[in-house]
């Protein structure tokens, strides 16, 4: 669904591993380096790397968004793709880095790094072409795709086709799958009310599925999503598909 | 000029010019030989009542449909070559008394209200891609017609079928003048305002009798 | 007016709607509806995207060439004997209005569906002045009953089920006895317009298109009733938003193709119904008069910023918030102004100003829904966000209503700390240490984390940042 030109399989990768994954989720963050780094790739993980900016970019703070993106930019100097494990984040950097860099000097630059953004299941299926092997028990989940995933970076059956090939894994859909849960960043505590309404209808559509296990594609949503469930005392269990993958398909 | 329409243009008029896009390609679909079926089809699933006809037996036809419906008095238009078709048809059968829509609305308006049952109007072309019948009323087959009385009856060409509306616009050269009123109809009045279920005949007509007419 | 005085209130509004389960039930399974009829329309990507595109162009055209269409449109529509005015505000539209119907002596009005009447308050004011004005499209009929403004902007009784309609008919209907019977509330009140519609002095109408090339309105409806309002009384007034021109007559037919579908999924309304003209001399019917008037009130202001502009390519479909999951769950009066749903939080904000309705622009996840579906491709979120930056950071140009009305010391400090942290990694460093440390020790009462924990457990830090792990594992930095 990009626009930019396939890349042939590199050797290297960036790894964006957003703030919410560093702060409350780096187990997501390293399944997904891993699951680069046994397809053979060299990761690399600038050390420099905070926020993509949205949440700034979001509410209106222009300017705040973009001194923190100025400083990915920087972060993320060479050629190689920069593979982020959540389509918000990436949505943020491939589609509004460009307007949000419109008139700077940084333009060009940010232009150049949109066309480098990777959602995570996107560059497993699209660029690496990925064959994965279900060591797992056999398991029914249901896949929440994200708003900006599917809406931004168009990444929709990328991830589920992912999980398609785990043999032992029983795939449910959602009907509701492509609806929002709520979480929205700043809007969960602006309109906590909506949100939560959001967010309880979410997690019943998810129990409806007869799955017991959540798995999606972005923290923001899995925390929301992962929050309700447990306030609610559900038996699901939310996962990243990068630690989901990483767990089926070498164990771990 | 007004005060208003002065300051509103020069407000607009202010603001910074826009890009003027390319109207990009778009083809409304065409369906070929299957142009009659898909019209039929489309006006069906709008739930009316279509018949196949000559150019020769509609008003028997038509009278005989009437009949099944107990309509007792029906609207026409007197100066048309339909009407008078009509009118010679039925002339001492047994059929619907024929109300002639041939005064003013100030003096028909209790006819219309009140009196007509049905009404027959002729289209000016069928549209396939949404089942809608184009209606061009004038001086002799008025406006009204085709909306007060509870069944409104439609002859319609076959030869006047296009594709789409853009097809017809464009085979009709609809930019180069318009009439008083242009009417597209697909089906009989309807409402989902209720609870999204479908009711029929809100404030037009509650029946929609389609005649085409085929080839000769 | 009333309307002046109106200040939004999402979030107090909302809780009303959220805990009405009635509510929510009848928006639920009537967005549901709609959805899965729209999605049957649509269900050639290529097709769709070709049309879109098309329409999208044809609007962007009409707004590029905004002032010399109207120009035109007026010329035209004069020619072929309309009577055009230029309302600036909605007052001016009102007056305009009344002076028409009183200098014809006209007492009672027939109306078919407007969202510009609705806007203008019409109704309130003819009513005021002596003149009877009839709500006859069936949703706005029982709202008119009830004493209610729209809740959607194509459906506009959506909130209400046929037992509360049912009620309302047997309370304010003649004669009418308690019936669930959709066809028999249906005939009801086509038995209780025919007569209004018979007697009219006059009818008023919106439009949907107004082609500048020919001078032709173009309305669409299902129920006749828009016709009936156009055709039987001797005297038609057509009241628009100066947007909705459209530069040629072809241009109308894509976006008919995409206006029904997106709307209720219908391949085209039952009735399209283009006037060009009054009644031609020989001509029997149709009114002897018709007027239209062009209503700016606020909108050439939006158009002077060319982002912000992108919201008058809109054609009032609803489908943005047929497919919003918030306007799904609190439904449209918690809207508070006419138009409701995503395009209501962008337009009412630019017409109303931010200092009165700049909460709605927040009351959005940015979900991307409602531009998904938009048939004209209007960027419903990008202009959400455009509109929160106005609100705190007024740009020179945009001259945004109210623009700068959202600043706060303490939220501009919040957005400052947080660049502090995120735009350098050696405080970023510092501090996700420190939170690993001691994050989890705040308590959920704070602020923030009291609307959080409502429905949701805290958030863990985790003991070690994946900035740590990646060191640790020999991940390459560089």
């Amino acid at each position: 669904m990009t626009d930019s030109p396939r890349p042939q399989r590199p050797h290297s990768v960036y790894f964006f591993g957003t703030c919410l994954i560093d702060l409350f989720y780096p187990d997501a963050g390293m399944a997904g380096m891993e699951l680069l780094r046994r397809e053979g790739l060299k990761v690399v993980f600038p050390q420099k790397q905070t926020c993509c900016g949205q949440p700034a970019r979001n509410n209106g703070y222009q300017d705040e968004a973009r001194a923190v993106a100025r400083l990915q930019l920087d972060a993320f100097p060479g050629d190689w793709p920069i593979v982020v494990p959540s389509g918000s984040c990436a949505g943020m950097m491939k589609t509004h880095y460009p307007e949000l860099f419109e008139g700077d000097p940084d333009h060009a630059r940010a232009v150049a790094f949109s066309k480098r953004v990777f959602e995570l299941t996107q560059f497993l299926v699209e660029v690496l072409d990925v064959r994965l092997v279900d060591r797992g028990e056999p398991v029914t989940i249901t896949w929440h795709g994200s708003c900006h995933s599917q809406r931004e970076m168009g990444v929709v059956d990328q991830p589920k086709a992912l999980l398609r090939q785990l043999t032992n894994v029983t795939l449910v859909e959602n009907p509701r799958e492509a609806e929002c849960c709520g979480f929205g960043g700043t809007f969960s505590v602006k309109q906590p009310e909506i949100s939560a309404a959001m967010v309880t209808d979410k997690v019943a559509s998810i129990e409806a599925t007869g799955a017991t296990q959540v798995v999606s594609g972005d923290c923001g949503c899995l925390m929301n999503i992962g929050g309700a469930i447990e306030k609610a005392a559900k038996r699901l269990r939310p996962r990243h598909i990068a630690e989901f993958l990483l767990e089926r398909c070498h164990g771990r | 000029m007004s005060d208003a329409k002065s300051r509103i243009l020069s407000r607009l008029r202010a603001a910074p010019a826009r890009p003027l896009p390319e109207r990009p390609d778009w083809s409304p679909p065409s369906y070929g030989d299957g142009r009659k079926d898909k019209f039929r089809k489309m006006l069906e699933a709008s739930h009316a009542d279509v018949h196949e006809v000559t150019r020769a037996d509609w008003p028997s036809l038509l009278r005989r449909i009437l009949a099944d419906k107990g309509v007792s008095a029906m609207l026409y238009a007197p100066g048309t070559a339909t009407g008078k078709q009509l009118a010679a048809d039925w002339a001492g059968a047994a059929a619907p008394r024929l109300l002639p829509y041939d005064r003013g609305i100030e003096e028909m308006k209790s006819v219309l209200v009140h009196d007509a049952e049905a009404a027959v109007t002729t289209a000016r072309g069928g549209i396939a891609q949404t089942g809608a019948l184009v209606l061009w009323p004038d001086a002799d087959e008025p406006r009204l017609m085709s909306l007060l009385p509870p069944i409104h009856v439609v002859l319609v060409e076959e030869d006047t079928i296009t594709d789409s509306l853009a097809a017809t616009m464009a085979a009709q050269g609809w930019a180069g003048g318009m009439p008083t009123n242009a009417i597209l109809v697909s089906g009989p009045s309807k409402t989902a305002d209720i609870e999204q279920t479908l009711a029929y005949g809100v404030h037009g007509p509650k029946e929609l009798i389609v005649l085409v007419i085929g080839r000769e | 007016m009333a309307a002046e005085a109106k200040k939004s209130d999402f979030g107090g509004k909302a809780h009303v709607a959220l805990n009405d389960p009635k509510l929510r039930a009848n928006f639920r399974r009537a967005m549901d509806g709609l959805m899965a009829k729209r999605a049957i329309q649509f269900a050639d990507p290529d097709e769709w995207k070709s049309l879109r595109a098309r329409g999208a162009a044809n609007r962007a055209r009409a707004l590029a060439r905004l002032p010399e269409l109207l120009e035109q449109l007026d010329a035209r529509c004069t020619a072929n004997g309309i009577q055009v005015h230029w309302a600036e505000t909605t007052e001016e539209a009102n007056a305009i209005v009344l002076g028409i119907l009183m200098k014809a002596g006209a007492k009672r009005v027939i109306k078919g569906k407007s969202m510009v009447t609705e806007e203008m308050h019409l109704n309130a004011h003819l009513e005021a002045h002596g003149i009877t004005a009839v709500e006859s499209d069936l949703g706005e009929y029982i709202i008119q009953l009830a004493g209610e403004a729209p809740s959607h902007i194509v459906m506009p009784c959506i909130h209400k089920n046929k037992g509360e309609i049912a009620e309302l008919f047997a309370e304010k209907i003649e004669g009418q006895v308690y019936t669930e019977n959709v066809d028999e509330l249906t005939a009801a009140a086509r038995k209780a317009l025919r007569g209004c519609f018979a007697d009219a002095d006059a009818g008023i109408s919106g439009v949907n298109f107004a082609i500048a090339e020919t001078g032709t309105l173009v309305l669409i409806e299902n129920e006749g009733n828009g016709r009936l309002s156009t055709t039987l009384p001797p005297l038609h007034i057509a009241v628009t938003g100066i947007e909705k021109v459209l530069e040629k007559l072809d241009d109308v037919a894509p976006l008919l193709s995409l206006l029904p579908r997106s709307a209720t999924g219908q391949p085209i309304t039952t009735y399209v119904n283009m006037i060009s003209s009054p009644r031609k001399p020989g001509e029997k019917d149709g009114p002897q008069a018709v007027h239209l008037v062009l209503l700016d009130s606020g909108r050439s202001r939006v158009y002077g910023d060319t982002e912000l502009g992108d919201t008058l390519r809109c054609i009032r479909c609803a489908a943005c918030m047929n497919h919003c999951p918030v306007y799904t769950r609190v439904g449209g009066h918690t809207y508070t102004f006419t138009y409701p749903g995503p395009i209501g939080k962008i337009l009412t904000p630019q017409i109303e100003g931010l200092d009165c309705a700049g909460d709605q622009p927040h009351a959005s996840t940015l979900c991307r829904a409602c531009a998904d579906v938009c048939p004209v491709e209007i960027p419903i979120p990008d202009i959400l966000v455009r509109l929160r930056t106005e609100a705190v950071r007024p740009s020179a140009t945009a001259g945004v209503k109210g623009g700068g009305s959202g600043r706060s010391a303490a939220e501009t400090l919040g957005w400052a700390g947080w660049k502090t942290m995120y735009a350098s990694p050696l405080v970023y460093g510092l501090a996700t240490w420190a939170m690993g440390l001691v994050g989890n020790l705040m308590p959920d009462s704070l602020p923030m984390l009291k609307q959080w924990t409502s429905v949701r457990t805290k958030p863990k830090f985790a003991a070690k940042s994946l900035h740590q792990l990646a060191r640790e594992k020999g991940f390459s930095d560089e």
